[in-house]
Order: structure tokens, then sequence, then C-alpha cells
């Protein structure tokens, strides 16, 4: 088997694993019980979240763990949204977010909020230019994904943080959920206030997340109940997947140097065999692109049938991001990207894990060309 | 442009006098276990002035890290320069280059403590100043409010070269004040108690009393968690638990009960000073603060502070409590002090305790039974924990993470 879809989800690493079932059959106390079952518990859940602070570099009091990155896009968005009402009701997003900023931000919209979706050009990426005309002095949030799950283009980042600098009142949320351990991000630096993670796309477990809040950033909380994580989300805390995604969080990290140059690459080399085959687009852009991510269409295929027929092969890719293939749908990203709607139902997704290697990469190219001239008898 | 060392200025150190050796020694002592983390590090003091050579080791955090060292006034990442016109023009060029936005400006200030070198400071200013405007294109001088401070200091040994300056946590170095006993109750008060205390010097062992089951394990764990937030100011912090529980039963059978506050705080204090001959120190540090609660009125005090001769330092008597949980934000431990768990100071709180205690009143109470003993058995019997910052703490749970 050779496992080429790490943006919809990774296989969690067995050490990860390992804390899970540990902390689940040892140490299952409640951490908001006053024994000594307890204690442990709640031990547990701050050295998760000391760890993961000292990974990210922020305080551990701006950790705040959820159920993965749509919950923490949520509480983000709607979050700002319900306490800022009063100061202004514009948001600025970009116009291919994930599904959980994008849908989000609709139901904003139907509450009365007004969106600014900022267009992309044909790499996938934003302008500053075009994000700083459209702040006004109602704006009080940006949200804006730092790698595109679709296509991998890395948003100016950097920039915005720079320009928001003289916007002290607006908040900036950054969906990180598919750079984590790949690309680089420096949350202080970058004058990020929320940022949302996600357990599973590094090897953790899914029912798992991090939202940053920077100290002093306020938000209301989406769920009512026992005021867990500094009442930001209510719930019994699944400490178990905590720690495991701490773990995670730690192994990635500690691979990331070597493994961002593997994977580059890797990425170079299927780029470079596929650009070879006739009939084939490739949408990733060269520049401003993370090194895991590569996106493209054999003209004329549907990607269901290319996808299905590398599964025979043992081969698993994706066709645009994991949730929303099963709609069917073309790709938001590559439509705004001004991907012809055709070509957009032929898209694929290579998606790479620190673990993948070139030895894979070649059986993949491989299978891809065979694939290609037999589909395209039949298709002809 | 890189930088290969930070200067550091003493604060209130230079006024010491004689003492001044034993204050840089401190110093760097304090210096050395901060920056532990980083081994490829020197120190290097001299009496006015102190570097930190990097050697390779991260600047960035390195200057994080000094932030929080009492006995620094102030802190610069610096370069250093062979004594050599050219050399200097060129370093301070890249120094400023490597800074410069369009359109800010700047100045020198020159400092010349070895008069033997070939530019006097006006010659320095007007030398590197021409230097610096004809390579730097759109660089303008203002001397009154510049945004780039060029500070070049011509030593014995070199040229340092430096354009930023931080501003030290102040203070005296830990250690170079004595040694004295921290009452610590997991409050939000006595850490910050402590914390003031060794800003002006003080090294402190925490004292905590522990009444199980009354108390819980968990009220014990936040000392212990609060002791790790102190002892990432010093490295380490000796944390004595003292078994409190007979005496405290003892207390409710001897005193009544508007007096038994009085009376227990009276045996702790007896116990802490018992503690503080043993560990040789010269004072007894509370986080008291003047009619916060009844045992906080100088009535109180005044009862209280009977039992001892022993100097008793109050930082926060005068302070407010809004002032004094934003020093415990700052020092991270407000959210510890805040979790609900039972400690020493709020179980066994009467229903009235008297806020006008008398002496005579405490003393006759108290004579109808014999607490040295029981003092003599607690003092004995207390639990010694050198406690690590978190960061060197080997938890239990490592091989989870």
């Amino acid at each position: 088997m050779i496992y080429f879809d790490n943006s919809a989800t990774t296989k969690p690493y067995k050490e990860v694993l390992d804390s899970f079932v540990t902390v689940s059959s040892e140490y299952f106390g409640n951490p908001s019980s006053l024994h000594s079952l307890g204690g442990q518990a709640e031990k547990l859940l701050s050295q998760a979240r000391e760890q993961v602070a000292g990974l990210l570099k922020v305080k551990a009091n701006e950790i705040y763990f959820t159920s993965g990155g749509t919950e923490s896009n949520n509480i983000a968005i709607k979050g700002a949204a319900l306490l800022n009402r009063h100061k202004g009701r514009h948001l600025i997003t970009t116009s291919v977010e994930h599904a959980s900023v994008r849908a989000a931000m609709e139901q904003l919209e139907q509450e009365g909020f007004e969106i600014t979706r900022l267009p992309v050009d044909e790499y996938g990426r934003i302008t500053v230019e075009d994000l700083e005309k459209s702040i006004r002095k109602e704006t009080i949030l940006i949200s804006i994904m730092q790698v595109n799950n679709e296509v991998g283009t890395i948003q100016p980042i950097e920039e915005i943080g720079s320009i928001l600098k003289k916007y002290p009142s607006i908040l900036f949320h950054v969906d990180a959920v598919q750079s984590v351990g790949k690309v680089p991000l420096s949350l202080y630096k970058n004058n990020v206030d929320l940022c949302s993670l996600s357990g599973h796309k590094f090897h953790g477990l899914k029912g798992t997340g991090v939202l940053f809040i920077r100290e002093g950033a306020r938000l209301t909380p989406l769920f009512s109940g026992g005021n867990q994580e500094r009442r930001m989300r209510s719930g019994t805390e699944n400490v178990a997947g905590f720690v495991a995604m701490a773990k995670a969080l730690r192994m990635t990290m500690m691979k990331s140097d070597a493994g961002i140059a593997g994977l580059a690459e890797i990425q170079h080399l299927l780029r470079k065999s596929l650009t070879k085959i006739e009939d084939i687009q490739i949408h990733t852009p060269v520049q401003h692109a993370a090194p895991h991510i590569l996106n493209f269409s054999l003209k004329g295929i549907k990607s269901e049938v290319f996808i299905h027929a590398l599964e025979q092969n043992g081969i698993f890719v994706s066709t645009t991001s994991a949730c929303s293939s099963k709609k069917k749908s073309p790709s938001n990203t590559l439509l705004a990207m001004g991907v012809p709607e055709s070509l957009a139902e032929s898209a694929i997704r290579i998606s790479l894990s620190f673990d993948n290697t070139e030895a894979e990469a070649l059986k993949v190219l491989s299978v891809i060309e065979k694939t290609v001239n037999q589909l395209r008898k039949v298709m002809k | 442009m890189n930088y290969d060392r930070i200067l550091i200025r003493y604060g209130e150190i230079s006024t010491k006098g004689r003492n001044r050796n034993k204050f840089i020694d401190k110093l760097k002592k304090s210096v050395r276990i901060a920056l532990a983390p980083f081994p490829k590090v020197k120190i290097e003091a001299s009496r006015d002035r102190m570097y930190v050579l990097l050697n390779g080791e991260n600047g960035l955090e390195i200057i994080g890290k000094l932030k929080n060292i009492f006995g620094i006034q102030s802190y610069s990442p610096a370069i250093k320069v062979e004594k050599d016109v050219e050399a200097l023009k060129q370093a301070s060029y890249e120094l400023v280059n490597s800074q410069f936005k369009e359109g800010q400006t700047f100045k020198i200030t020159a400092k010349r403590s070895d008069k033997t070198f070939e530019l006097n400071t006006d010659g320095i200013n007007q030398t590197i100043g021409a230097h610096l405007l004809k390579n730097i294109p759109g660089m303008k001088v203002d001397v009154r409010n510049p945004d780039i401070n060029l500070r070049v200091e011509v030593r014995p040994d070199a040229i340092y070269l430096s354009s930023e300056t931080i501003q030290g946590a102040g203070g005296l170095p830990i250690g170079s004040s004595g040694k004295a006993m921290l009452m610590l109750s997991g409050g939000i008060d006595s850490p910050v108690a402590g914390y003031l205390s060794m800003k002006r010097g003080v090294e402190i062992e925490a004292v905590h009393f522990f009444s199980p089951p009354f108390t819980s394990e968990r009220s014990k764990e936040k000392v212990i968690d609060l002791s790790k937030k102190l002892a990432g100011i010093f490295g380490s912090l000796t944390l004595h638990i003292v078994h409190f529980t007979d005496i405290q039963q003892a207390i409710r059978e001897q005193v009544p009960e508007n007096y038994s506050m009085t009376s227990t705080r009276r045996m702790m204090l007896r116990i802490t000073d018992e503690i503080r001959k043993k560990q040789e120190g010269l004072a007894i540090i509370t986080g008291e603060s003047l009619g916060q609660v009844a045992s906080q009125t100088l009535e109180s005090m005044y009862a209280i502070n009977e039992v001892t001769n022993t100097p008793i330092l109050r930082p926060l008597i005068s302070m407010d409590k809004t002032d004094i949980i934003k020093i415990a934000e700052e020092i991270d431990t407000l959210d510890i002090s805040i979790r609900p768990f039972e400690d020493c100071c709020t179980i066994f709180v009467p229903s009235s305790p008297k806020t006008k205690p008398k002496r005579e009143k405490v003393n006759q109470y108290e004579s109808y039974f014999d607490f040295e003993p029981l003092i003599q058995e607690a003092v004995q019997e207390v639990e010694t924990i050198i406690i690590k910052p978190d960061s060197e703490h080997r938890s239990e749970f490592n091989e989870l993470f």
C-alpha cells in the first residue's frame, strides 16, 4: 500500500497510539475530580498543554484543546464575531478556505454579518493589496488559511501580519491545519491572534485539535457547560487524545527540518515526471507552495475514475479535499483560481507525509503512466 | 547582522562599593543558571560590564531569558570590533543597514574609555556618521529622537557596537541580600511576596503547611507547581513541607474558636522560625497585606508576631489586591493560585475570627497546653524537597510525551 492522501488524514504514529492507550487505561480520571486520579489527569493535561505551547513557541495559557480543526475554526470565527458584533459586523476571508471556515462565514452572513471573500490569482494566492483595500472601520476579524488544503498554495501570512500592526483591533485568525510541521509559522512575529490546528493531520488522533488564542484576545464560547478549558470549551477533556497529540506534535516538529527537505525532493520528482505526461496539467504553483501537496488534472478523465484505477494498484490519493469529495462537486479552490470546470472535475491531489519515500513516488509515477495509457484507450 | 555577544549593564550593583565583587559573582551565577540550556555560551564579567558570548547559540532566546534576571539594569546585543577605524566603519554600516527601513533617522552615541584610540568621541561621531550617510541612501540624522541609536563604546580591549538597549528587570542579584524563609500557602499573595523579595536579592526557601486529610494532595501539588515557577527564577527552590494536622487538632481542642486562627498563625510562625534557624536564614517573608483578612489587621499582626523577634518581611503590606494580582499574572502564578482546593489558610477558618485579638488572651489560652513537643516533632519530620523549574523537572509521565 502506498498512502499519498496525508492531507485528508495521517496514520497515527505507533508511539502516539501507545500513549493514548496508556493514558486511557491507567489515568482515566476526570481532570475536574478532586481525588488523586483526577489530579493525575489534570497533570497530564497541563503537561500536554505546556508541551504544545513550547513547540509552538507561545505560552501555555494561550493553548486551548478542542475536538479538531473544524471546531477550532468555528470557535475562532463565530466566537470572535459574537463577542465583537457591537464593534462592527464585517469579516474578511478568502474564496479558497476550508469548508469549516467557509460555512461558518455563511452562517454568520445569514445572521447579518457582512463577509468579504478575497479573490485569488491563478496560483491560488490572494494579494495583500486586495486585503488592505477591503479593510473597513467595521472590520473585526480576518480569517485566512496558511496552506490551502487542495492545491497547497501558501498565503502571504507574514505580509498580512505586518499590515495588521496598523489595525490592532482586528483579530487575525490563521487556519494552519494543513501546514503544521511542513510550513513554519511564527505566531507572535506575524501578529496572529487565533490559530487552528488538527491532531490527525500530524499523526495524532482524530477528535483532537488546538486553538491558539493570544493572551488578551477574547472570544464568546460556543458550548455551555462545565467551563473547562478556561471557560472557552466546556466538555470533559479528552486527556488521552491531547497527550497523544502533544507527542505527535513533538515527533512531527523533530522530523520537520529534514522532513521538509525530503518532501520537497519527492514533490519535485513527481512534478518533473508528471509534467512530461501529455494531457496532465499541474495546478499546484511552483512558488509559494507547501512541499507536501501536488494537485493535477488528467484532461478528459473524471477524478473518480482515476482514483479507483490507482486504488487497484494499492495507491491511495484524493480528488480534492476529503470533506468535499463525496459531494462530487468540483474543487472550489480550482474554480476560484480560474481553472475551467471541465478540468477541475479531473483534479487529483497527492499529499505526502515525512514517511513517504522516493521509491514510493517512482512506483506511483509508473502506475500513473500505465493508467493514463489504459484510460486513454478507453476514453478516446 | 549577527550579534556575537550581549553586553549587560549592572543595576544598583554599581553603587555597592566594597561588596561589588560579591554582587557581580551572584549576578554571574544568576546568568549562568538562566542560560544553562545554552551550553556553548560563555560569560565574562568585569568591574562594570558583563558579556555573554553567544558562540553560535540562539541570541533571540537568550535575550528573552535575560529579561527576568534581577540585578540587570539593561542589556544590548553587541558586536565586538577590533580597534581600527576602517573595521569600525564597516561594522557600523552592516549593523545599521540591517535595521534601517525607509525614512528612518539615526544618531551615534560614542563613549571612549580608552583614550589612546586615534579618534575622540566627536571624531567617531563625525567619521562614522559621514560613512553611514554616504552609504545608506535616504537615512537622516536626528539627535533628539532617532529611530536607531548606534552606540559605539571604545574600551581597552576592543570596540563594542550596539544599537538596541533592552530594559532589564532591575533589582539586586539573588543571594546578594542573604537568605529568608517564605511562608507559601498556595494563595495569590505569597508567591508574589517571594518574587518581590527575590528581586531585592533575597535567596528564599519556602515553607508550606500541610494538613491531611483536611487539605488534599492536590493542594500540595498546587504549592509544588507554584514553587516550580519561583524556581524558574533562580534554577531551583527548596520547599519545606510541614505536617501540621496534629497541631491544628490540638489548637481546636485547646483554644476557643474565635482565637483559633490567631493561635494557628502563631504556631506556624514558631515552626517557620525553627526551620529558619536550621537553614541559617535571616528573616521570614509573608504575603500579608494590611487589612486584607482578619489575620492581617495590625492587632492580629501584633498578637501573632509576639512569638519571634526574627525580622518578618511583608513586601505586600501596603499593596492593593488588584496590584498584587497584576504581578501574579506577570510572574505566571495566578492561574495556579486560583485552583479551587482548600489550603491551610482556608480550612478551619472560624465563622467569626477575632479581628482584634489580644496578646494576653491568646497567651492565656495557649498556656493550658504544651505545644512545644508538637512543634519540635513537626520540625523534625519536615519534608524537604528541592524543586526544579518545570522544564528540567523529570515528570513521572515523561515517556507518555
